[in-house]
């Protein structure tokens, strides 16, 4: 109940702030919600199942491009964001079919290479994807429905539904007997295994639901923004849903978001100070690993909030 | 004799030159309660291994209830009704002691999760620690909890890997009416050290010396054989 309680209030709290919030910051807040689904997906998998993916950005891209090519083509927005979710899932399905054969450093490799593999093949379909320079998603094909998601509060609100669409679903997962199960092979998959749990099953579902996730925040990203770029599909994008998740708390629920805004202002704030804002991140990771290797919120729930979910 | 519920043949496994287990035969009957006992390396882990399918068969084969399992991966033998309780204890450390019972029980597609959580709980009288974190019960208590993840699977088939290890004498009256109250529903294969626990426990023995059945009877027939001294009691 009152982990309900809590997650109802960021959604309230993210509501509101619609209203008071500075135009700067009102896309940046868009945008921290959107990648926060991206890293809640990656904490489902790398949180609450130990599945340690350095390929993340395939899934994002795959969700992204998806969204974006079809957005600019034929199809409508409408179209266009669910088959985004369908493709980063579907992507994620095939990764694991293959990349679950293996576990710890091997599944980071193999996920590395097939997230690589799709970026050059970005890069080699030029002509359909823009390549290096990517393309622009035109004003006129990013109307959901009635909702422009080029104009200011129609964005924040489709990017504050689905914030709140996937976080819910994430505390209903992970509070639901699969996620019981899912936790269960984190923690030692043999054991699972003699209670009558298929770990590559478990493994695989957990991975789709990540990619669907990915893909969901990809495609959003695409529309809100209008740019559909090779970089989102590279291996800092592998990177940085991990880094979030790190810093907020891994296998939290809230941690993705917290991560993802902590990173996003981290950045903000310190280049506008220095241009050694990468330098202030890397001090900032630092004092995480020595102080809180656990992130912000699992260090909170070792000190007393036992039922942070 | 009442029904059988498993029985291998030729059982065998190999480790390198080392003959774990080495051509066994075996007949489990429905509802007994059988100790399998044996000098350390004889192979008695790595045979109910094979029967859980922990460890792959490399040749014989294994029938389950009427059905060949021999080639069915250890989860699928898990839903068939084989259940298996570690011999170093495998519960989830960092886990409420609940969701460690929790997870057996909804496995066996449980539609009152929380009760009949606390009704295995309660089995082994642990139902007040529900809310403790596993990896803080004392060791007795963890041996116990790990019984309870076998006995909530509800199983046809339980193994038990030298359940009594680290048991206080008074933990194992305990242990010994537990193991009396799931049978026959369920048929007990232990693997035990401790000779008055099996002597009083089982109905029936099996030997094992070098992965290969030494002998099998009563305990009776078992303390009476010169065979078994030689290898193991007398040793």
């Amino acid at each position: 109940m009152k982990a309900l309680a809590l997650h109802l209030a960021l959604i309230a709290v993210l509501f509101a702030l619609q209203f008071v919030l500075p135009p700067y910051h009102h896309t940046n807040i868009v945008r921290v919600m959107v990648l926060a689904v991206f890293a809640m997906g990656y904490n489902i998998a790398f949180g609450y199942t130990g599945l340690l993916s350095l390929g993340h950005a395939l899934f994002f891209g795959a969700g992204m491009y998806t969204a974006g090519l079809l957005a600019t083509g034929e199809g409508t927005a409408l179209l266009a964001l669910p088959a985004g979710v369908l493709a980063g899932g579907a992507a994620a399905f095939a990764v694991g079919l293959l990349a679950l054969r293996t576990a710890g450093v091997s599944f980071m490799i193999v996920t590395l290479m097939f997230a690589q593999a799709g970026y050059l093949t970005v890069l080699y379909f030029g002509a359909f994807t823009g390549g290096d320079e990517g393309f622009v998603i035109p004003n006129a094909a990013r109307a959901l429905g009635p909702f422009d998601l080029s104009t200011d509060t129609p964005r924040y609100f489709a990017g504050l539904a689905l914030f709140a669409v996937a976080l819910l679903a994430n505390l209903a997962l992970v509070r639901s007997p699969i996620g019981r199960v899912m936790v269960a092979m984190r923690e030692n998959e043999e054991r699972s295994r003699m209670l009558g749990y298929n770990p590559f099953t478990v493994k695989l579902f957990a991975l789709s639901v990540s990619g669907l996730y990915a893909g969901a925040a990809g495609a959003a990203y695409a529309l809100m923004f209008g740019y559909v770029g090779a970089s989102f599909a590279a291996i800092q994008y592998s990177i940085l849903p991990l880094l979030w998740v790190l810093l907020g708390g891994a296998g939290t629920v809230l941690g993705p978001f917290v991560g993802a805004l902590l990173m996003f202002y981290l950045i903000d704030l310190s280049s506008s100070v220095t241009t050694a804002h990468q330098m202030v991140v890397g001090v900032a990771l630092l004092a995480l690993v020595l102080f809180a290797p656990k992130g912000v919120l699992g260090a909170l729930r070792d000190r007393g909030l036992k039922w942070l979910p | 004799m009442a029904s059988v519920i498993l029985f291998a043949r030729a059982l065998t496994r190999h480790f390198g030159g080392l003959k774990a287990v080495d051509g066994m035969d075996f007949d489990l009957a429905q509802g007994e309660i059988h100790a399998l006992i044996g000098p350390n390396g004889a192979g008695k882990t790595t045979f109910v291994s094979l029967l859980s399918g922990r460890v792959p068969v490399q040749s014989g084969s294994i029938t389950f209830n009427g059905l060949d399992i021999t080639d069915l991966p250890a989860h699928a033998r898990v839903a068939r009704g084989i259940a298996y309780t570690f011999q170093i204890t495998a519960i989830y450390a960092r886990l409420p002691v609940y969701d460690n019972v929790a997870l057996a029980v909804q496995r066996t597609g449980s539609t009152a999760l929380r009760a009949d959580t606390m009704a295995a709980l309660a089995r082994v009288g642990l139902q007040d620690r529900a809310a403790q974190e596993a990896g803080t019960l004392a060791y007795g208590h963890q041996r116990l909890l790990e019984i309870a993840m076998g006995l909530a699977l509800k199983p046809r088939l339980l193994i038990l890997d030298e359940p009594t290890q680290g048991l206080a004498n008074s933990e194992i009256d305990g242990f010994k009416a537990l193991v009396r109250s799931v049978v026959p529903e369920t048929t007990v294969l232990l693997i035990e050290h401790n000779m008055d626990v099996v002597m009083d426990l089982a109905q029936r023995i099996t030997v094992l010396n070098f992965g290969k059945l030494l002998a099998q009877g009563t305990p009776a027939e078992i303390r009476a054989n010169a065979a078994v001294q030689a290898a193991y009691l007398g040793g």
